[in-house]
């Protein structure tokens, strides 16, 4: 039984690491979001597993903290900035999907490489997974960079987060309480900045498309 | 070979032969109740092939021989897949044959000869239908490699046989890799048996088909054995899939006794992926044939990530 959580835990970062490949592959915002939620579930899942196998009963409350933020409030939040702003639809990228995946690809080569001997270091029960973890946060930075509009960047900022997460939980057995709790609200009111903002660069531009920002006006 | 090892090979032949249209029609038959169609019979398959083996078989002016083999070829090719793949006992004389590796070989020759006759009549609608048929085929064929060799990976060898005796007797363990290939291995099976998202069984319009345009100039015994093929191909890959990923139930050569129990198992484990397969094909909008690329281009990133999985976690 403990030995199948344990490579349950495994199976939970493969998981996390196909979410954040089929989100660079997507080209809807709705599905984006579908897809950010699971991510958040499989989070909360691994984190679980994690504590009971450890027995470390601050992850059981970074869980929790987890499961609300991020499978419940953010995906509602982004749920209502994509109706009021009337985007279901963005399917511009920079790149071609395609060659965004297999920019993807080497970036899960290079992050498993470098993990690999910071990994050996580890004690923890999911060590392996650490690069996991960190292609997770690369493949959420690259969404970020070849994506034109604002909604699915935050939604890269938000899975990068979840990436670090799982870092923090696979090689050290979570981070202190006080660190975790900082973390998540700092990610509930960075997304209530960005909405905010979002209505205001649509306000400002007629439309979501951070290239905008890039122009100097002189008045 | 054994006795036992000769009456498997036999019984799973025969059972390919005899139920891959079963399978085809309980697909059909799923997916009209799920679209609020009223279904065809679950036989429809058999009567089919029963009209078209009865009818005079006719073959336009200009084609070669190629175009009157090629329907024999390719289905030799998936009758002997059928049997290769261990989908009763992995005990099987056969296998020695073929690797996994010969295996994609097998589908290769029998896509090839396919458009090749297709191409062969000289109308636009069969070479359209091949070009379609070679641009999916070369686009998934290092897909279903990978998602083998993930597999041969985990169990040191390339042989199917092997590979699912190794899985099915082993104790339990999960493997991230093989559940990422898994997924891929979903996409390629989709690609490769003509089905929704990549191309729909049920259509003829000129615009969308691949499959009905390689054998639009196919009639009579050509025609049923082209079909009942492809039914045999569903039932391969079906087979090939359920014995990677849910191993369980196959015999092995030390328990022969088990076949007995391996065939309802193995009825019951198809019954649920033909249910399967009909809600994908439900659920799933046909795509533009350009999104086909891209379609199989994931497949292939989520074969080399399991893989790359593999290779990180040992697993």
């Amino acid at each position: 039984m403990e030995a199948l959580l344990a490579q349950s835990i495994n199976l939970f970062a493969a998981v996390l690491l196909v979410l954040a490949f089929a989100m660079i592959a997507q080209r809807r915002i709705l599905t984006l979001i579908h897809l950010f939620t699971l991510q958040g579930a499989s989070l909360v899942a691994a984190t679980l597993v994690v504590a009971y196998l450890t027995g470390q009963h601050h992850l059981y409350y970074s869980a929790v903290i987890t499961f609300v933020l991020k499978v419940v409030l953010i995906p509602i939040l982004l749920h209502r900035v994509i109706q009021r702003l009337n985007v279901r639809w963005d399917v511009e990228t920079l790149f071609n999907i395609p060659t965004t995946m297999l920019i993807g690809i080497v970036l899960v080569i290079f992050a498993f490489n470098l993990a690999a001997p910071i990994a050996s270091l580890s004690a923890s029960i999911a060590h392996g997974t650490l690069g996991i973890a960190l292609a997770c946060v690369l493949l959420s930075f690259l969404m970020m960079i070849v994506r034109a509009k604002a909604v699915p960047q935050v939604i890269g900022f938000l899975s990068m987060e979840n990436g670090l997460f799982f870092a923090a939980t696979a090689a050290t057995s979570g981070m202190p309480m006080i660190v975790e709790l900082g973390i998540a609200f700092d990610v509930l009111v960075g997304i209530l900045i960005l909405g905010v903002f979002m209505f205001q660069i649509r306000e400002q531009f007629d439309s979501l498309d951070i290239r905008h920002l890039e122009k100097l006006k002189d008045e | 070979m054994t006795f036992s090892g000769l009456v498997s090979q036999l019984l799973e032949i025969v059972l390919a032969l005899a139920f891959a249209p079963l399978l085809t029609g309980w697909v059909n038959q799923w997916r009209a109740w799920l679209q609020n169609r009223s279904a065809p019979g679950l036989l429809q398959p058999y009567r089919l092939l029963h009209k078209l083996f009865n009818k005079d078989s006719v073959v336009a002016e200009t084609a070669s021989p190629i175009f009157r083999i090629a329907p024999y070829i390719v289905f030799a090719c998936m009758a002997l897949v059928c049997g290769i793949a261990p989908t009763l006992s992995t005990d099987l004389p056969l296998a020695p044959a073929a690797d996994a590796i010969a295996l994609v070989g097998l589908f290769a020759l029998a896509r090839v000869f396919i458009s090749l006759a297709a191409m062969d009549i000289g109308t636009s609608f069969g070479t359209l239908g091949a070009r379609r048929e070679m641009l999916v085929g070369f686009l998934a064929e290092p897909a279903l490699l990978m998602v083998l060799f993930s597999a041969s990976l985990i169990t040191q060898s390339t042989s199917l046989a092997n590979i699912v005796e190794s899985l099915a007797h082993a104790p339990f363990a999960i493997y991230p890799s093989l559940a990422v290939a898994g997924v891929a291995f979903t996409f390629v099976s989709l690609a490769e048996n003509a089905r929704i998202p990549v191309d729909n069984p049920a259509t003829h319009l000129e615009l969308t088909m691949i499959h009905e345009a390689l054998i639009l100039e196919y009639s009579g015994r050509h025609l049923a054995l082209i079909e009942w093929a492809a039914s045999l191909k569903l039932f391969a890959y079906s087979c090939i899939g359920l014995a990677l990923f849910f191993p369980w139930g196959i015999a092995n050569a030390d328990t022969p006794l088990v076949m007995i129990l391996a065939v309802p198992v193995l009825v019951a484990k198809l019954a649920v992926g033909g249910m399967l397969l009909a809600l994908i094909e439900t659920i799933n909008a046909k795509m533009r044939l350009f999104r086909v690329p891209e379609f199989l281009a994931t497949a292939f990133l989520l074969a080399v990530i399991a893989l790359l999985v593999h290779v990180l976690l040992g697993a």
